[in-house]
Formats: structure tokens, C-alpha cells, sequence
């Protein structure tokens, strides 16, 4: 603070004499220095939680309850190894991938194509059709969590990883239309008719033509929707209540459900470590390319 | 229109669409329905029942607290992630030298990639995390508190109080997405023209004048979208809940409307009157939308510039 009031005093002096010039003024130096500061202790805020998550998974229980702040006493994969095994991480990261990766190809190439058609072939009521895309977007998915539940029954597929595929794709499909919709509307229709012209029917200039171009919308949505899906959570634990059939974030809900004595904290903590790295791990390596396109296609 | 067309629309528009309609349409528009049934869901039998579900849930104090709860997340996550976001924003776009051209802060992609840390983790998991940071006895923030010598949270129950579980329960949806909306910030921020920012500072305006005048009209779209998503965000709330009090928190102080119907729905097999708190839920969530928008438009957004 007193820095602060000092640095003020010293460029009102300099103000004084040379305004114009133009280094960086004690002014700047003061907002710049406060700044670090205040971003410096959200950085703080946001790793610290991680980086103590990552210290306890080394931990047994009972170091973990003896004392918070110590560091763990000999660094063995147990509680990894328990978490993988005994909390069936595995199976749970298993199922995640395999829901997730499937969902996630098929609403993109459902999204994208509904999103094409839309765009460039308006024809009498697709504006109705777009507005009902629309309202799946804007109704809570609990609205439709009990009648959706008797729709998986009715079918069979109520507990099962098709089941559970299909309303991820379903309720990632609105969202995946309404943001491709104004990529599709935005290229330019002569591309498209001129491959028409040379004999590229609708399937080869959709295909090959259309679609690269809108490559950057493209990435930034399957961005978007890989994380949404992985970080599901109401859809599965209503409607895939077979523990086999678990998915990751069911699996460390578990953990919170059964709080108390019954928890192996050592294990929990590496559950969440072996559930975060991989994403965080991703998103480290491809950050640059990641933020690019996240703010490029939602600004659009 | 060719044939050829046709099947193209058919095939791409047309598959994926009914797709869409019978598993999200269709179950939005049975709820509705349901809603004015007292359905148990355990057997076909059902009968109409009116408004009677409604006018049950105007008078279920639990129902009831559990919407205040909702609307207080609804009133305060969003304006508080946003204005955080903002600042964080604004120290990393403009908090560099005044002269010469508008200068970001130097070497400020660190605070960049790490504020968005938190948007790569799933929500159960950051409430997984943050119950164990604030365990009475084992958590880190007690532990943190009492070595500072405040002896008094040597076992503080953050989420087991009444006056806390709330504040704590907001403080870790506000933490999961301060980052993700703060990379949103610097974006629109310098997608903003710098003649704008060079012309305020010739008429004399200092940083905080340029926020207000220039940064702020200019990203007030995105900060409408934003406020949108956070408020359909705080009206759920249901994954954090699971996390941190599953059970609805101390004197039913953290319960939200979607635990309710949870209950209401798979534990007591209710699904006639989980379907009317459904019906509410999505009620709220338009009026807050709409709300939003007319708060946006009146204040000179969009349609008046």
C-alpha cells in the first residue's frame, strides 16, 4: 500500500515536467504492478486447490487426517493403483471414453449436416424447424429428465450405454446446430453452386467442399461438446443407474455419497487427479490453438 | 426442388431432426402433461388432476425454499463470476503502459491458461475438490486458518453452517467459471477497434473512464450471453449440490429446485408433481432470460446503438 501512495506522489512530480513523454509513467508502473498482484493471487486461488489435491493423493487416510499442510511421507502409487482397481476408476474412465467418443462423432456429423441443410436449402417451415432446434436449447434438460426416463424404458435402452449415448447426442444436438448454423450461413454460396456446376452433387460438395471450409466452427464446437459430455452429469445418473454401466462422473459421485468412514480418502484424491490430468494435460499442449478457436466461434 | 435435393434434406435434416424430437421435444412437451397428472409412474394409471400439482407446490415451504435458493444463486453467481471476470479481463487487456498504443499487460498468458484450469475439470469433481478444501478437520482451508493462529476454525464446518454453506456453495460455482468467461473477456476485448481506446485517451480519459466508456458498451453482447448461461447454470445447480450437500445442506439452506424433483421424481416415484417443479424450473429459467434481454435492450444495448 505505502509503494502504492509513493508511486502516485512520484508521477504527479513527472507529470510536471514531461507529460508527453513517451516511457511508461509511475501511474502505469502502479496499475501494471497491481495488476500482477491481483492476478498473481487468483492464479493462487485456482492452482492451489490443485496442487494440494495432487500433494494428499500420495498420502494414506490417516496422514491425510493427522495433518492437512504435511507433505506425504513416502511417495507410493497406492492409493493410484487402489483407485484404479478397488473404486474402479478404470471402468468408469473405460465407459466414459467410449460414451463420450461415440456421442461426440455422431452429433458431430448429425449437427453439422442438419446445420448445412438449414443453411443453405431454406424451404417453407424450416424457419419452424430452427426455432424447435432452438427451444431444446432453452428448456432445462430436468423438464424432460422423467418423461425421457420412460422414453428409455419404453425402448430398452434405459441402463444401458446406447441409451445413454443417444440423449448425449440428442441434447447436444441443439446447441451443436444453433452455433455451425451462422458458420454455414456466413460461407459464401457461389463456392457451393460452382461445385454444383461441375457436377458435385449435394453429398460431395456438403463433404468436400462446405464442410473444411467451416473447419474453425467445427473444431470449436467438437471443443465445446467434448466437455459438456464429459462433464455430464444429471443425464447418467438418472438414466444409467447399472453400476457397470457407470461413467466417470458417476463413479466420483459415488465418493461424495458415501461420506463418512466408508471413504478412502487417499484413493479419492487420486480418482480426482486420474480424472483431471488427462483433459488438463490436453488442454496444456493445445492451449494456444484451444482458447483460439473457443473465442473465435462463440464471438461469431 | 430436384429429387436429389429432397433426399439430401430428407437424410441430413430431416434423420436427425425426428431423432431430436423424440428424445428431447417429445419428453418436453409429456412433461407438460404429466404436470397435470398425479402419475406415480409406477403403474399406467393415471388421473387428471388440474392445477392441483401447482397450487401443492405454492404450499410446500420445502418446494418453496428450495426456489428462494435458486434465485439467490440466480441473483449472485452470475453478476459476481462476471464482474470478477471482467476485471481479471480488463488488468490483462489493458493494464500496461498508458502512452503510446493500448498495451496489454506483459507476459500475462500464464494468468490466461491457468484461470482456465478450472473449465477443463468436470463439476463433480471441483465439488469433490472444494469439500475436502473446506473438511473441518482435514481440509486446507482450516488448516491454512489455524495456522495463521485463528483458533476458532481449528474445526469449522464450512457446509454444515447455516451462515456459511451458501456463501461456500456459491464461492465454487463462481471459481469454476470465472476463468472460462475471463478468456471470453479478452476476447471480445481485443476484438474491440483500438482507434476507439486512442480516441478516449485524446479527449483525456483515464482507465477506469475507458471501461466504462469503451470497454464495457462494446462487449455488452457477450456479457449478455454470458449472464444467460451462468443464470441457466444457478437455476440447475444440481451437480455442485451432489457434491458439497447432497442431502440439501443444513436446514434445507442449500437445497435447489432440482434436487427437489430429483427426489420427488426417483426416490418417492412422485412423477406428476416432479414434473410440475419442472414445468417452474423452466418457467423461472425464461423469465431470467428474458429479464436479461430486457435489461439489456432498456439500458441501450443492441437495438439502440
Amino acid at each position: 500500500m505505502s509503494t502504492a501512495t509513493a508511486d502516485t506522489t512520484d508521477s504527479a512530480e513527472r507529470r510536471a515536467d514531461g507529460a508527453r513523454a513517451p516511457e511508461k509513467t509511475s501511474s502505469d508502473r502502479t496499475v501494471t504492478v497491481v495488476s500482477h498482484i491481483v492476478l498473481t493471487l487468483w492464479s493462487i486461488i485456482v492452482i492451489l486447490p490443485l496442487v494440494w489435491v495432487f500433494l494428499s493423493s500420495w498420502k494414506t487416510t490417516g496422514e491425510i487426517f493427522s495433518s492437512p499442510l504435511a507433505l506425504p511421507q513416502n511417495w507410493s502409487f497406492d492409493n493410484y493403483i487402489g483407485a484404479w482397481r478397488d473404486s474402479n476408476i478404470g471402468r468408469y474412465m473405460l465407459n466414459s471414453v467410449i460414451v463420450v467418443t461415440c456421442s461426440l462423432v455422431l452429433v458431430m456429423i448429425l449437427g453439422s449436416a442438419a446445420a448445412y441443410s438449414l443453411a443453405r436449402y431454406p424451404f417453407r417451415g424450416s424457419g419452424v424447424i430452427y426455432y424447435l432446434i432452438l427451444a431444446g436449447l432453452t428448456f432445462p434438460v430436468f423438464l424432460a429428465i422423467v418423461p425421457l426416463f420412460f422414453v428409455l424404458k419404453n425402448t430398452g435402452l434405459l441402463n444401458t450405454l446406447p441409451g445413454l449415448i443417444a440423449t448425449y447426442v440428442a441434447f447436444a444436438f441443439p446447441f451443436t446446430v444453433f452455433f455451425l448454423y451462422p458458420f454455414f450461413r456466413g460461407l459464401p454460396q457461389e463456392i457451393a453452386e460452382a461445385a454444383e456446376l461441375d457436377g458435385a452433387g449435394e453429398w460431395r460438395t456438403f463433404a468436400q467442399v462446405m464442410l473444411p471450409m467451416a473447419r474453425p466452427g467445427i473444431v470449436a464446437i467438437a471443443i465445446f461438446n467434448f466437455l459438456g459430455l464429459w462433464n455430464q452429469f444429471l443425464l447418467p445418473v438418472a438414466l444409467n443407474t447399472n453400476e457397470d454401466n457407470y461413467v466417470l462422473s458417476q463413479g466420483m459421485a459415488r465418493f461424495a455419497s458415501q461420506a463418512g468412514y466408508a471413504v478412502d480418502f487417499g484413493q479419492l484424491f487420486a480418482a480426482v487427479v486420474i480424472t483431471i490430468v488427462p483433459v488438463l494435460a490436453v488442454y496444456i499442449f493445445s492451449q494456444r490453438q484451444l482458447q483460439g478457436s473457443l473465442s473465435q466461434g462463440t464471438l461469431k | 426442388m430436384p429429387l436429389s435435393r429432397v433426399i439430401f434434406i430428407l437424410i441430413t435434416l430431416g434423420l436427425p431432426f425426428a431423432f431430436y424430437a423424440v428424445f428431447v421435444l417429445w419428453p418436453f412437451v409429456q412433461a407438460f402433461v404429466y404436470s397435470l397428472t398425479n402419475w406415480s409412474g409406477f403403474s399406467d394409471q393415471f388421473e387428471f388432476v388440474g392445477l392441483s400439482n401447482y397450487t401443492a407446490l405454492l404450499k410446500d415451504d420445502i418446494f418453496l425454499k428450495a426456489v428462494r435458493n435458486n434465485l439467490l444463486l440466480a441473483l449472485v453467481v452470475p453478476f459476481v463470476t462476471i464482474v470478477l471476470a471482467l476485471a481479471l479481463a480488463t488488468m490483462v487487456t489493458v493494464g500496461g503502459s498508458s502512452t503510446g498504443a493500448v498495451r496489454g499487460l506483459s507476459r500475462s498468458s500464464f494468468y490466461r491458461i491457468v484461470s482456465f484450469f478450472p473449465y477443463t475439470i468436470p463439476a463433480i469433481v471441483i465439488g469433490l475438490i472444494w469439500s475436502q478444501m473446506f473438511d473441518p478437520s482435514a481440509g486446507l482451508v482450516n488448516a491454512v486458518l489455524t495456522g495463521l493462529g485463528l483458533d476458532k476454525f481449528e474445526s469449522f464446518a464450512w457446509l454444515g453452517e447455516v451462515s456459511t454453506a451458501m456463501p461456500v456453495t456459491m464461492f465454487v460455482i463462481i471459481w469454476g467459471f470465472v476463468g472460462f468467461y475471463m478468456v471470453l473477456f479478452i476476447a471480445a476485448i481485443k476484438g474491440i477497434p483500438a482507434e476507439l481506446y486512442d480516441a478516449a485517451r485524446v479527449d483525456g480519459a483515464g482507465r477506469v473512464r475507458m471501461t466504462f466508456m469503451v470497454t464495457l458498451p462494446m462487449v455488452r453482447d457477450t456479457i449478455q450471453t454470458a449472464y444467460i448461461y451462468l443464470g441457466i447454470l444457478a437455476l440447475d445447480a444440481f451437480v455442485y449440490m451432489a457434491a458439497l450437500n447432497a442431502s440439501g445442506g443444513p436446514q434445507n439452506s442449500t437445497l435447489t429446485m432440482t434436487q427437489d424433483l430429483f427426489n420427488t421424481a426417483f426416490k418417492k416415484g412422485q412423477f406428476g408433481m416432479a414434473s410440475a417443479m419442472g414445468v417452474v424450473l423452466a418457467l423461472l429459467t425464461l423469465l431470467f432470460a428474458a429479464i436479461v434481454f430486457a435489461v439489456n435492450r432498456y439500458t441501450g444495448g443492441k437495438d439502440n446503438r
